[in-house]
């Protein structure tokens, strides 16, 4: 386990040595190139901005309203049903419109609980094998103009359904 | 579906807050959170145009086009219907390894030239191919292999080992992108256009 930490702190650095090595090595020129590339990505967040501006503001209206602890209570009855610890339910609706309000509510629970508790264990599990449903649609969606989505977000509930169920079986499993 | 998700939110928001009292929050978070949303378009943009940059680096010296040709089997089954040579499958490609070494920020820019791409050969434009929705619900299945984020998080909050759920949590990314595969191939199957 330690291998994989030490690892993954050297994930990105070893990402930028390999990638500008390998462009040295093509004769590229790296930093001209670099420069160039940096523009593109203006122009990606400055599309992003204004769906962002969007989301941001009806998930924060949701949150300040009461709305999503009303949505939690309705719910938890029938997550205790399944041993579903309701601490979760929040998090994991959060989750499918706002990966930061989803963090927000994660590094909460950190706090209540630790991040060593079958809790803290369970979301940390959670957040790397789910993804932020609703954001992700409306930004890829909304750049190319798409207005009919078909079956894109069944799927995408369906498979991260599935891994938040494996998240809180597995972490039972393995941690007790 | 966003049109009546975005108006709902915010309308069911507002009568929530109006039963329970909380209409001065309510303002001021829809304030905070538009400048929030401006805020973190700052920061993003750093990031962002950073790994552009570096993507572009990339490009030129023929490492995507390496890597892509790399993941070609994984792609042709997974787009039984887009030709190999196709720019699309290069950002696909790009896409799907920064989701895979969890650099979730700088999957963006490749992924929304794949769909740019894609819609290039959507006979409706107005409605989403199969391909497009092949492609979103893997992303959203996440394909992340190593969550660097939570890690980082666990260990600012005093885990003992904030690397153990790095096991887990692939096993589980596996689960829930298998669920997504399985779906979009068998809805791939079912609907004509």
């Amino acid at each position: 386990m330690n291998i994989i930490l030490y690892l993954s702190n050297f994930m990105i650095p070893l990402v930028f040595v390999y990638i500008i090595g390998f462009g040295l090595l093509s004769k590229v020129n790296v930093f001209d190139v670099f420069v160039k590339g940096v523009m593109d990505g203006f122009k990606v967040v400055l599309n992003i901005m204004p769906t962002l501006i969007g989301l941001m503001v009806a998930v924060g209206i949701l949150r300040a309203s009461g709305a999503l602890d009303f949505l939690t209570m309705v719910l938890t009855p029938i997550t205790n049903l399944v041993k579903f610890p309701s601490e979760l339910v929040p998090i994991a609706l959060m989750r499918t419109v706002s990966s930061s309000a989803a963090t927000g509510l994660v590094l909460d629970l950190f706090k209540t609980y630790g991040p060593d508790s079958t809790i803290g264990r369970m979301v940390s599990v959670m957040m790397g094998c789910t993804e932020t449903i609703f954001y992700t649609l409306s930004v890829y969606f909304l750049a190319v103009n798409i207005k009919k989505t078909r079956y894109t977000i069944t799927g995408a509930l369906l498979a991260n359904i599935a891994g938040i169920i494996f998240s809180v079986f597995i972490t039972y499993r393995l941690f007790g | 579906m966003l049109n009546y998700l975005w108006a709902y939110m915010i309308i069911f928001g507002i009568i929530i807050g109006a039963i329970n009292g909380n209409m001065p929050e309510v303002t001021q978070t829809a304030i905070d959170s538009s400048k929030e949303a401006v805020q973190l378009c700052i920061t993003l943009v750093g990031v962002i145009s950073l790994w552009t940059g570096l993507m572009k680096i990339a490009e030129e010296s023929g490492l995507i086009k390496s890597l892509t040709e790399k993941m070609k089997p994984i792609l042709r089954f997974l787009f039984p219907n887009i030709p190999d040579n196709h720019p699309s499958k290069k950002y696909i490609a790009t896409n799907m390894i920064a989701n895979i070494l969890g650099l979730g920020w700088a999957a963006t820019p490749p992924g929304l030239k794949a769909m740019e791409k894609l819609q290039e050969i959507n006979p409706h434009k107005e409605v989403a191919s199969k391909e497009m929705c092949t492609f979103l619900i893997i992303n959203i299945s996440s394909v992340q292999l190593l969550p660097i984020n939570i890690i980082a998080y666990r260990s600012q909050y005093q885990s003992a080992n904030p690397a153990e759920i790095i096991g887990p949590a692939i096993l589980a990314t596996i689960v829930s992108t298998c669920v997504g595969v399985i779906f979009a191939k068998v809805m791939m199957k079912r609907s004509r256009v």
